[in-house]
């Protein structure tokens, strides 16, 4: 019975889109070209996520894969024609086969590289992919741990060190300052677990505790706002681009 | 008071849908004051001369769009009336499209050329190493821009041999783009930065902020309303201010409803006897 409302619920809403949408089109508020279907298409597909809400259906997970496959699709081409063709195909491969210029040699190692990576489809052959991947996990640790010892510790610890009062700061400054070493300091101790929190080290671990609420709290506020947005957006391009009540 | 404490989840939905559309249909100003932060990205802005380049990174995707794309376009319409010379890029794919279309539709509001008042570099993979090698040469990095024309000979980018030479680079940011750029562009090359983020990241970019390793950040749909009214000019993000404080409102009304509810129903009772 449940199942049975359920279906007929999702015939009857998309029967009410589709005559709104004929509608439109009959009155002249969408035009039969390619940029108002565009709009249509994405009026659905708004629709059918936000459907979800009510309850997971056939049309919300038609277009959860659908958004899926065109993202990647669309991955494949960019990279296809910014990076793969005028970094590879276009310098490499076309000269070698056609000799109309030199080709760039050098290139035979990124794309070898790239091409063993692939390998660990193979059970036989995976074993040349260790080769790339070594390659990578070299270079990236190489670069990435420096220069992350430099902006996330040491730049990060400046602020915590500024003095209090070296003149020309204002008050509430002087109190920013102060708040950060607390709060440093506090959240420090609670992550401190070599030692019992009672007396004084249980106090500041409790302030920490403080400081991870209010740090979380605003985290989820920033969040409630960040998901408030995207609703609001979307609702603005049903509202004034599809049914153009909203100027 | 025992149906109160299981509401169904779909009437809140219905509630927070009802406050947009309402908030949208019905005419009201809210102000939006620009904070510290946001006006500190205008004003580095304001204090570059004709010419200057700017470089704007457009690392996010459709899912980020409704937050960072007003932003973008807040900016570009910033950069245009400056007459600075504007390089886009990206370094998320799926961003592609929306970086290209914002950089063109605005550019052609002001009448600027593609190639002599902005360049597109487009997208490329590697994004830490993507930023080395655009901090040594611009030209090995993108030997063409999305178009396919030839980078060294675009007069737009003239001065510029790599990120040494930009004059200021902002990360419209989704994702942790805003990190990589600072540790391995900002840090590395010594150029000013700025940033724009969606709300969800913003609370972890604040610390940069205070570390002045960027000096300005823009945080969702409301750092970009903040600037759209600096810049005077104001669209999407401005209108989307009044259903974003109808809904805060009512999430707060939600809040105090459920604990009321919860204090009433005498769950604090029983959480305290439970312990």
């Amino acid at each position: 019975m449940r199942k049975d409302r359920d279906f007929w619920i999702l015939v009857g809403t998309l029967a009410l889109f589709g005559a709104v949408n004929i509608s439109f089109f009959l009155v002249g508020r969408l035009q039969v070209n390619w940029e108002d279907f565009g709009i249509v298409l994405a009026a659905g597909i708004t629709l059918t996520m936000y459907s979800f809400l009510y309850k997971d259906n056939p049309a919300f997970k038609i277009a959860e894969n659908m958004y899926v496959g065109v993202a990647l699709g669309y991955t494949v081409i960019i990279t296809w024609f910014n990076a793969l063709k005028p970094d590879l195909y276009d310098p490499l491969l076309v000269p070698l086969f056609t000799w109309e210029r030199t080709p760039e040699y050098l290139l035979f190692a990124p794309m070898v590289l790239g091409v063993f990576m692939l390998m660990r489809l193979s059970t036989r052959l995976a074993w040349l992919s260790r080769w790339p991947f070594a390659f990578v996990v070299g270079l990236g640790a190489g670069i990435t741990i420096p220069n992350y010892i430099h902006t996330f510790v040491l730049k990060q610890i400046e602020p915590s060190l500024r003095p209090v009062f070296s003149g020309g700061e204002t008050v509430y400054m002087s109190i920013n300052t102060l708040l950060i070493l607390l709060g440093v300091i506090s959240v420090l101790i609670y992550f401190f677990f070599s030692t019992e929190h009672k007396g004084p080290i249980g106090v500041v671990s409790k302030i920490g505790i403080w400081f991870l609420m209010v740090s979380f709290g605003a985290s989820f506020g920033y969040t409630v706002m960040g998901r408030m947005s995207l609703l609001i957006g979307r609702t603005m391009f049903l509202l004034k681009d599809w049914l153009g009540v909203v100027q | 008071m025992e149906r109160l404490l299981r509401i169904d989840r779909r009437i809140i939905f219905a509630f927070v849908a009802v406050a947009v559309i309402v908030s949208l249909l019905l005419e009201f100003r809210l102000p939006v004051p620009a904070t510290p932060p946001v006006e500190n990205i205008f004003s580095k802005i304001e204090s570059l001369p004709q010419g200057a380049h700017l470089l704007l990174a457009f690392d996010y995707d459709p899912s980020s769009k409704e937050e960072l794309q007003p932003m973008a376009i807040a900016l570009l319409h910033h950069c245009y009336q400056k007459n600075l010379r504007v390089i886009g890029m990206t370094l998320w794919p799926g961003g592609t499209g929306l970086a290209e279309q914002a950089v063109t539709q605005v550019a052609s509001q002001y009448g600027k050329k593609n190639g002599e008042d902005y360049v597109f570099l487009g997208y490329k993979p590697g994004v830490a190493s993507l930023i080395i090698n655009m901090g040594e040469d611009l030209y090995t990095a993108f030997p063409k821009d999305f178009y396919g024309n030839d980078t060294s000979t675009l007069p737009a980018l003239k001065g510029v041999e790599s990120l040494k030479d930009i004059d200021y680079v902002i990360d419209l940011a989704a994702g942790a783009t805003i990190e990589t750029w600072i540790a391995f562009g900002k840090e590395k090359y010594r150029f000013e930065m700025g940033a724009g983020c969606t709300a969800v990241i913003g609370p972890d970019l604040y610390p940069f902020l205070d570390s002045r390793q960027i000096n300005g950040l823009m945080a969702g749909l409301k750092g970009a309303a903040e600037y759209e009214s600096l810049v005077g000019r104001k669209a999407q993000a401005t209108e989307g201010m009044r259903p974003q404080s109808v809904t805060h409102v009512l999430v707060i009304v939600f809040i105090l409803f459920s604990n009321a509810v919860f204090i009433l129903s005498g769950g604090l009772r029983t959480v305290r006897r439970g312990k």
